[in-house]
């Protein structure tokens, strides 16, 4: 005993010792408890699927070592967010952060913590409309769209199935707000009407009030911009009950298995969309996780996997890890011209890199990003026919 | 026929729903009032012991389908209830034990007591995520509608539909049978009689014998059947997530002290004030008005506030109370 704890010991000094020079840490900003606790444990899978595919290659940074540090930022209170990332960023030391998640919280730690500290973030969820515009210094990108995107192409799919007035109800949060003001415009110009704008709050007892008012109100279809583990549920649950409504249209934070779960063929004349990249890669990415022992179709599963792959490609790219050095590099590693990179291939992205040659990389989403360093999105259009998940076709 | 429609929408869509919402708030708020009366303190834990108390009863549920078990129509869940109340007053009276019989012994003030009390949620909120995870679960089984839109529209022909759920039906049944219950209960047996004695004057019931340990335990049991019955009520008609019940703490305690808190009858009717006013200040009346008057359609929803609004009514409430009649609507303990 006596033994190995002396040898745990010089390991550990060892270990310390080189820890300057090769260990890398990565911190993952998630909300492991709050509205989107669900969603939470298989994001962590996919950033750490990155990570693991990145040391078992043994290239990284010429043999470094990667580790993750996981904090809780709860999705909704701005301020634990904010502590949580100021662990990680002073604490912790961390090189880079994967993170945050919901899209209030993003921009509370992003402007008061990573912007001022030189940090970067890259979140793989966060997709207000809002954070386009902010002032990030070139610290955040992000590999989900922005909602403004997402407003567009659910307006074109409902004009498309001729739905010509629609209640929207959008939890009271940035992602909400965003989206359901970004689709009310597209719609509205399109010819469309918005009967009602009603928002309604998550992880609330009851939603009687907010379904009597978009049943009062009417329209063709229910708007949903809101959360498949919070209110939206709630809100859909007492629509179909009373039979306020039966056509829904759901976006990216209600769509996952739960909802087909919960509602399956009650779901017959309801569609909606989500981001999400189709093809060899993706099919490679889902067989990974598979392989890894969880759901790679898990929302935003693969835009994490991706976050993560970015933050270390960007630093081999850089030659450094210092996010003020290798935050220019995100941008060339995520796009063309070079090297298509799929999910997998982060070994031979490494070698390409070291070598001085170009990558595009891909990913398990089709990882493009526009603009201020967000992801251009690819959206299928799906349906439930005999209350499965149906996926229509490509936006 | 479009007097019938609009009051068939009204009952659809706020008086079955708020009625059913204000069962499920004045159970708990009947359990936080009867510890504030006999314990002297506003226990914070309730929700979270509504939490564990349905995980539990969730548990059985599933034993008991894995057996085979079944109620037809009802939902098993409900023979599930008694067994789940048993082992929660157990935890809960570990609690006790471990945590408050050491405040009381030394006289603590009322605010040690809560925070020790939020300590305990934490505590409670932590076992239930360990115990059944963070996941929303459904555990609703047997029939699912009394009355469901299409059979009501093609009985009546009225363009309006009504749905009663099951659940909504159970939860007022057991609300009412429980209510009536428990005011017999502290009304016309001995025990109830120790209680409301204890309450009302701690040093003058202990001349008259009353063993205070004895009420106490009386006390707990009792609160934490109608939190688990609030739970698991309220788990049928929406759906369990351990996050939503510590959210609901706050619609209980504001249903607690409109009421009057320490006063059971206070706590029922505070329920069903906080959940009418909710959904019912709120409801735009434009289809309402579209029935009523025939001929006009209305531009506007006709909506008073919109439904961002509806906390604020509930606290807004709350505080006209406390101004102008501190004790609660029922005269509880002011202070």
């Amino acid at each position: 005993m006596k033994k190995l704890l002396l040898a745990t010991v010089a390991t550990a000094a060892l270990g310390a010792g080189a820890a300057s020079a090769e260990d890398v840490k990565i911190g993952l900003s998630l909300g492991y408890t709050g509205p989107l606790e669900s969603m939470a444990p298989a994001m962590t899978q996919g950033a750490e699927l990155a990570i693991k595919e990145v040391n078992d290659s043994g290239k990284f940074m010429g043999g470094s070592n990667v580790t993750s540090v996981q904090v809780d930022n709860t999705c909704t209170d701005a301020a634990a967010s904010v502590a949580a990332v100021e662990r990680l960023v002073t604490s912790e030391k961390v090189n880079g952060i994967m993170g945050g998640m919901c899209s209030g919280e993003t921009i509370a730690s992003l402007e008061r913590v990573a912007v001022p500290n030189g940090m970067v973030m890259i979140s793989p969820s966060a997709t207000s409309p809002a954070l386009t515009d902010i002032d990030d210094q070139g610290y955040f990108f992000r590999t989900s769209p922005s909602d403004a995107r997402q407003g567009e192409v659910m307006s074109d799919i409902m004009n498309e199935r001729g739905v010509k007035t629609a209640a929207v109800t959008y939890t009271n949060n940035d992602y909400g707000k965003g989206l359901a003001e970004a689709f009310k415009r597209f719609y509205e110009e399109a010819g469309g009407t918005v009967t009602i704008m009603a928002a309604h709050d998550d992880g609330k007892a009851d939603y009687s009030a907010e379904v009597a008012a978009l049943a009062a109100a009417g329209g063709d279809a229910l708007v949903v911009a809101g959360y498949v583990d919070q209110g939206g549920s709630g809100i859909v649950r007492g629509a179909l009950d009373t039979g306020a409504f039966d056509t829904f249209v759901f976006p990216d934070g209600m769509m996952s298995e739960a909802l087909v779960d919960r509602f399956g063929t009650e779901l017959a004349s309801s569609f909606g969309q989500n981001p999400s990249a189709e093809g060899p890669t993706r099919d490679k990415f889902i067989e990974m996780t598979t392989a890894a022992g969880f759901d790679g179709n898990s929302a935003f599963a693969g835009e994490s996997y991706d976050a993560a792959a970015l933050l270390l490609l960007a630093m081999e790219a850089a030659k450094s890890t210092d996010p003020k050095v290798y935050k220019d590099q995100v941008l060339n590693v995520a796009n063309a011209p070079g090297e298509k990179i799929g999910p997998g291939e982060l070994g031979k992205a490494l070698e390409l890199l070291a070598a001085g040659t170009d990558i595009d990389f891909v990913g398990a989403t089709s990882v493009e990003l526009v603009g201020p360093g967000e992801s251009a999105g690819v959206y299928r259009e799906v349906d439930f026919p005999e209350g499965k998940i149906n996926v229509v076709k490509l936006h | 026929m479009d007097i019938a429609n609009a009051l068939v929408a009204i009952l659809n869509f706020v008086v079955i729903p708020a009625a059913a919402y204000g069962s499920q708030l004045a159970l708990g708020a009947l359990g936080v009032t009867l510890i504030y009366g006999i314990l002297r303190f506003s226990n914070f834990a309730h929700g979270d012991t509504m939490a564990i108390g349905t995980a539990i009863v969730i548990l059985l549920t599933w034993g008991l389908q894995a057996l085979g078990v079944s109620l037809g129509p009802l939902p098993i869940a409900l023979l599930a209830l008694p067994i789940g109340i048993a082992i929660t007053a157990g935890l809960v009276l570990l609690t006790d034990r471990l945590v408050y019989r050491h405040y009381r012994r030394v006289r603590a003030d009322p605010i040690v007591l809560v925070m020790a009390s939020t300590g305990v949620m934490f505590l409670m909120n932590g076992l239930t995520r360990l115990l059944i995870g963070v996941d929303e679960i459904r555990f609703d089984d047997g029939a699912r509608f009394l009355i469901s839109v299409q059979q009501f529209k093609a009985w009546t022909g009225l363009t309006e539909g009504l749905a009663l759920r099951l659940s909504q039906f159970i939860t007022l049944v057991v609300a009412g049978l429980s209510c009536w219950a428990l005011f017999r209960f502290l009304n016309r047996t001995r025990s109830g009689k120790a209680m409301r004695a204890y309450s009302d004057n701690e040093d003058l019931a202990l001349l008259s014998g009353i063993d205070p340990e004895r009420v106490v335990r009386l006390t707990w049991i009792i609160a934490t059947a109608l939190a688990v019955m609030a739970g698991t009520l309220y788990g049928l008609d929406k759906s369990f997530k351990a996050f939503n019940y510590f959210q609901i703490l706050l619609p209980i305690f504001a249903a607690a002290i409109v009421g009057g808190l320490g006063s059971p009858t206070g706590a029922v009717a505070g329920g069903f004030v906080i959940a009418f006013s909710e959904v019912a200040v709120t409801y735009p009346w434009k289809k309402i008005a579209g029935y009523l008057v025939p001929g006009w359609q209305p531009e506007g929803l006709l909506q008073l506030l919109s439904t961002e609004y509806k906390f604020a009514v509930s606290f807004v409430i709350l505080i006209v109370v406390l101004l102008f009649r501190p004790t609660g609507l029922f005269r509880g303990k002011s202070f």
